[in-house]
């Protein structure tokens, strides 16, 4: 299973690296996002405490919307969706590969974004560089698990683009309340690190709860 | 069914009538006074409102699982319900808090979970009357991940913002102020079967919707 | 016809709920003028507001269920004229 997912994953790299249409989007979808939110937060040249991990987690989310309506739109037009369900792959390793991509494709945005925001905010995020990491990657892990089964159901249906993101954001709140809290105890002087280890751990049984949820959820529901 | 329908309309109907002499009768709460006689509407109407999120998570993960179309219809009525309840709470809540706190909203946890759900069932009724054909099995991803996510939601918007932690007050009732239990026991029994009675109104509804939708198929394929 | 009259009805209800309101609204914020918000603000028009409107909405929804009813019954009616004189 593992396999096909990863094939699926190199599939679509192999689209995205000819064109990079998507990563070059969605890093300026997310740049500009964090400019909005600099030029309605910053007052007097200085950012309210926590603004740093606030417009990072924001930006990160935004962009992953896009993303995934932008990656679901490509198969949409291509059909290609449709042909790989009707392959004798099982589909929750078409879920997985899709999950991957995302995933990794928001990776990217983060490894911009992080130095940016905290060069742009004077955040010092890369003083505990684990920690981040963790709390970013389980973060992002479960912001793609719903985004991705969710674009994926969406795909036939007319209203996908402003449905995504009314069914999203909403059920991914605990993913931003958590990155966010978990990252500002982080910058926090002095660090909270137990408080960020309390965060990346809901985090986490996020994570658990909702790849297993979608993965037996993907197969009834890509079904027609 | 039907023959319970009317006998438990008139036990609800009684117990409506029973409850406000109950209430109006009970003592007045030492620092809240009058307003806080919200509280034997309020909380039931939560009740309601969480019993109609796990009917239809329930029903969703059967519809969507075992594909039984029964399923589907208590779904509907289970998410639509929980609209109408969480609006009365969420309405009577900031009322609460008008008098109680000063203020007509605070960022408390029941009531930003209480509001994030309703987002979330609200996003279902929309996915199901947006949705186009094949709707019913999307709209049940988004109850079955809706419900699923509650307990996040609350653990983390409760670390998020702790105030005023009350959850202790309804287990503690007894203890506290006995000749509140009465009054606030018979509003609930009151809620919780006013919900079912409306549970098998709407359910009765869907039926025979799908009857009609049915005869308008066979209509259709007889005539041309 | 129907929608017609529903649609009155809706305009009634909300007419009066929103006649219902005013008053309520202006006694609340009387005391906000004069002194530290919340300890003088009257208890009773918030209290009744809350109860009304559980009332206004649970009545509501139970109406809109059984217009709805009422809607595909006449369908089914309908539709069950139709298709009988085939048979």
């Amino acid at each position: 299973m593992l396999k096909t997912a990863l094939l699926i994953v190199r599939k679509d790299f192999a689209i995205e690296v000819k064109t990079r249409e998507i990563l070059y989007t969605t890093l300026l979808f997310a740049l500009s996002c964090v400019l909005v939110f600099a030029f309605a937060l910053v007052k007097e040249g200085q950012a309210p405490t926590d603004a740093a991990a606030a417009i990072l987690w924001i930006a990160i989310m935004f962009a992953g919307t896009l993303a995934l309506g932008r990656t679901f739109e490509r198969e949409r037009y291509g059909e290609t969706l449709r042909a790989l369900m009707l392959a004798p792959a099982p589909r929750t390793a078409i879920y997985v590969g899709k999950l991957l991509g995302i995933a990794v494709l928001l990776v990217f945005a983060e490894l911009v974004l992080v130095p940016l925001v905290g060069f742009l905010f004077s955040a010092a995020f890369l003083s505990h560089p684990l920690r981040l990491a963790l709390l970013l990657g389980a973060g992002t892990v479960g912001f793609a698990a719903v985004g991705t089964l969710f674009a994926a159901m969406l795909m036939r249906v007319r209203t996908r683009d402003v449905l995504l993101p009314i069914l999203l954001y909403p059920i991914t709140v605990p993913v931003i309340i958590a990155g966010v809290r978990g990252t500002a105890a982080l910058l926090a002087s002095p660090v909270e690190e137990a408080t960020a280890t309390m965060w990346s751990a809901i985090l986490i049984s996020f994570d658990v709860v909702f790849v297993t949820l979608a993965l037996w959820t993907f197969e009834p529901l890509m079904t027609e | 069914m039907k023959t319970l329908f009317l006998p438990l309309s008139v036990v609800t109907a009684a117990l409506f009538a029973w409850a406000p002499l109950l209430i109006a009768n009970a003592p007045f709460e030492s620092t809240m006074g009058l307003i806080q006689k919200i509280f034997y509407f309020h909380v039931p109407a939560w009740m309601a409102m969480y019993s109609g999120l796990v009917v239809c998570g329930v029903a969703s993960a059967l519809y969507l699982f075992r594909g039984r179309p029964e399923a589907d219809r208590v779904a509907v009525s289970a998410a639509e319900l929980t609209v109408v309840f969480g609006l009365v709470g969420l309405v009577t809540g900031p009322l609460w808090a008008r008098k109680a706190w000063g203020i007509w909203w605070e960022w408390e946890p029941r009531l930003t979970m209480a509001l994030l759900l309703e987002l979330i069932f609200v996003g279902y009724l929309m996915v199901r009357k947006y949705g186009g054909p094949g709707s019913e099995k999307l709209a049940a991803a988004v109850g079955i991940f809706g419900t699923a996510v509650s307990p996040f939601v609350y653990v983390s918007v409760n670390i998020w913002r702790t105030i005023h932690p009350k959850t202790s007050v309804v287990p503690e009732l007894p203890r506290t102020a006995p000749e509140m239990v009465p009054p606030f026991a018979v509003s609930s029994l009151a809620f919780i079967l006013l919900f079912v009675l409306m549970l098998m109104a709407r359910i009765e509804l869907a039926r025979r919707q799908a009857t009609l939708d049915e005869l308008y198929l066979a209509h259709e394929d007889s005539g041309s | 016809m129907k929608t017609l009259i529903a649609l009155t009805f809706a305009l009634l209800m909300a007419a009066s709920v929103a006649a219902g309101q005013p008053p309520a609204a202006q006694s609340e914020f009387v005391p906000l003028s004069q002194a530290p918000a919340a300890e003088q603000l009257p208890a009773a028009p918030l209290l009744i507001a809350a109860y009304s409107f559980f009332l206004v909405a649970v009545v509501g929804y139970l109406w809109t269920i059984w217009r709805r009813l009422n809607k595909v019954d006449a369908e089914l009616q309908a539709l069950r004229q139709k298709t009988r004189p085939q048979h």
